[in-house]
């Protein structure tokens, strides 16, 4: 098996703080991350080597030359190889131009291996952003079979089955290969590096792919020019305090409290 | 000494794996009384239970300062853990100092898909003297048959294979002792009393018993009669990784008591402000480093090529003293409450007290330490 996956340099969001006065994210001092999804989504498809050693992890991301830090991560999880893409007319992409330059890229790498990916693997979305638009797009340019918001995959019999949850419970599909899945939080956690993983993530040597090396692209499609997508304005959300407290001696009094101002709101009957 | 980049980055793998895997759930196993399988497994998958692993048989080729400062992060994390992941170095030493190619492979072959290895030395009546050995090997055709019984075998009930001493020439002594690598799963081979230890208790301790088991010659490690030498080169080469074990306690000892002393308020104050209790801390600290600088130093001697034998055993004694007291220290500025089993220091000074015992007791090290010193000043 031979799989892709896409993954994002992010700042880790948990560490964010909003400056009160400007209401601008303070992003000094805070670490970048592979955005959590990602990770998950790394994570089902080392799995899915584990049970098929013969299989090859490639990782693809586009970002600045940092983000190189966030592909190390992943050869130290146990990839086998990772590629970026980074270059200045690439700048400013929203999710339209972010995936049409990937597919290119992807394009460029199966030309060289000579097949396509069987798998391409996505974060459901990533962190910062949270479009959750650049997986689904990059199966649109590539015409793949596409598998959303899957929380555990697995290979069954050269077919991907894939489960997701719904309101009704799970949802189990199976699609044909190549196919391009997107990840959820998964019930197992990302595992850590081996230390034979860190070290020969200091080893490795990352190419950058640049305008150049993706010949096919237009580049009127990448970069700003190429994103309709325009932010008008940023805001800080106001938290209103509209809840009321019930305060009351004992569980039994503000329980009925409770039903009362409830029923007195028709929410229960 | 100061760790460089490398093996720096491979520490706080390490260190990150023990903050996140190890000290929020070493004391609900403890509690439990249950072996830590699933910690171990994630360990095992990092690579930390085959650190001797040579490079050349896939394995990450580190440094000796490397090895003892990873032990020193997993001791930090729990001893039982540490000593279990570790045992697999001492089994693995004497293969490494006296297997050939194909016993090396076999024997990391098998420690890899087994999980674990066992050193099988101790035994009831041969402690600090091997002279008193009784477990045999004797010679059968082209085998040897293997008859004894070995004690308190860290990873004993566990491992997949061991390296064993025994006695092949009673005649001559500690001459006639010999290194033997037997699999688990032959016949004969079985596992005793499984020991309620004081502390450490998250690792496996287990008497083995060799009923007549039959081992072909070519599981004899280097030359019948050397067993003896090569066991007294695998002690040397693991016995910093003790004094490493010992910092690593002393540390977190340290790193308590620290952190209570700021909260702990009496007389109007933290009492981190009375200097009873600051200079307790700082002896702590201090004490804590030297013994982290002669582990580091001693592991440098051995990545140079340079003898070690008397470093080694410095380090093993001043690790393993340093954190018993530290651990004790770090009790009594805690007071009632580090006495109590809710908080972890009572633990410290129950793990730290095997440091002085096990891989030569601390009364052997400085016979070790005086012989040396008797040989270099005439």
């Amino acid at each position: 098996m031979n799989i892709l996956v896409c993954i994002k340099q992010v700042p880790d969001t948990t560490a964010i703080k909003i400056d009160p006065v400007k209401h601008t994210l303070i992003r000094d001092g805070v670490p970048s991350i592979v955005s959590t999804f990602d990770a998950y989504a790394l994570e089902v498809a080392s799995r899915m080597k584990d049970k098929d050693k013969q299989s090859r992890i490639t990782v693809l991301s586009m970002g600045p030359e940092q983000a190189k830090n966030a592909l190390k991560e992943c050869i130290s999880k146990g990839a086998d190889e990772a590629y970026l893409v980074s270059d200045r007319v690439f700048g400013g992409s929203d999710t339209l131009a972010t995936s049409y330059i990937l597919s290119g890229a992807i394009k460029m790498l199966e030309e060289k291996n000579g097949a396509p990916f069987d798998l391409i693997f996505c974060g459901k979305q990533a962190i910062d952003g949270d479009t959750g638009q650049v997986g689904p797009e990059i199966a649109q340019h590539l015409d793949r079979a596409l598998i959303t918001y899957a929380s555990d995959a697995v290979m069954e019999d050269g077919k991907l089955k894939a489960k997701r949850e719904s309101d009704e419970g799970y949802d189990y599909l199976t699609a044909d290969l190549p196919a391009v899945i997107t990840v959820v939080k998964t019930a197992y956690e990302p595992r850590y590096p081996s230390l034979k993983g860190k070290m020969a993530a200091n080893k490795a040597v990352i190419p950058t792919l640049t305008s150049q090396d993706l010949s096919g692209l237009d580049l009127a499609h990448c970069g700003l020019k190429g994103s309709p997508t325009k932010v008008r304005g940023t805001f800080t959300p106001t938290h209103e305090k509209n809840g009321q407290k019930i305060e009351a001696e004992t569980g039994d009094e503000a329980g009925r409290t409770l039903v009362k101002l409830l029923s007195q709101a028709k929410l229960i009957g | 000494m100061i760790l460089n980049e490398q093996s720096m980055e491979l520490v706080n793998l390490v260190k990150e794996f023990v903050d996140n895997e190890i000290i929020p759930h070493a004391a609900e196993y403890e509690k439990k009384n249950e072996f830590p399988e699933e910690i171990l497994d994630k360990a095992l998958d990092m690579g930390l239970g085959a650190l001797c692993l040579p490079e050349e048989l896939g394995g990450l080729g580190i440094d000796n300062v490397t090895m003892f400062a990873i032990a020193e992060e997993l001791a930090r994390g729990d001893l039982g853990i540490a000593t279990t992941l570790i045992a697999n170095c001492l089994a693995s030493f004497p293969v490494l100092i006296a297997g050939n190619d194909e016993q090396k492979k076999m024997w990391f072959d098998i420690m890899q898909e087994k999980k674990y290895a066992a050193f099988c030395l101790t035994e009831p009546n041969a402690g600090s003297d091997a002279s008193g050995m009784q477990t045999t090997a004797v010679k059968d055709g082209d085998d040897y048959v293997i008859n004894g019984t070995k004690c308190f075998i860290t990873n004993g009930g566990i491992a997949g294979i061991y390296t064993v001493l025994a006695v092949t020439n009673r005649a001559k002594g500690i001459m006639g002792l010999t290194a033997f690598i037997v699999e688990r799963d032959r016949e004969g081979v079985s596992i005793g009393k499984e020991e309620d230890k004081m502390g450490m208790r998250l690792s496996n301790t287990c008497e083995v018993i060799f009923d007549n088991v039959r081992v072909p010659k070519d599981h004899v490690l280097g030359r019948e009669g050397r067993g003896f030498k090569y066991i007294m080169q695998t002690l040397d080469h693991s016995r910093p990784g003790i004094g490493a074990f010992g910092v690593g306690i002393a540390r977190r000892a340290l790193e308590i008591a620290t952190a209570y002393s700021r909260e702990r308020k009496q007389f109007g104050k933290a009492i981190c402000n009375f200097q009873a209790v600051q200079f307790m801390l700082a002896d702590m600290a201090m004490e804590t480093e030297a013994a982290r600088q002669l582990y580091l130093h001693c592991a440098q001697l051995m990545d140079a090529g340079l003898p070690y034998t008397m470093e080694a055993a410095m380090a093993k004694t001043k690790g393993s003293d340093v954190s018993v007291k530290a651990a004790l220290d770090g009790l009594q500025v805690m007071g009632g409450y580090g006495y109590m089993r809710e908080y972890p220091m009572e633990k410290l000074v129950r793990d730290s007290k095997i440091l002085q015992i096990y891989e030569g007791t601390n009364q052997i090290q400085r016979s070790v330490i005086a012989n040396q010193l008797l040989k270099k000043i005439k």
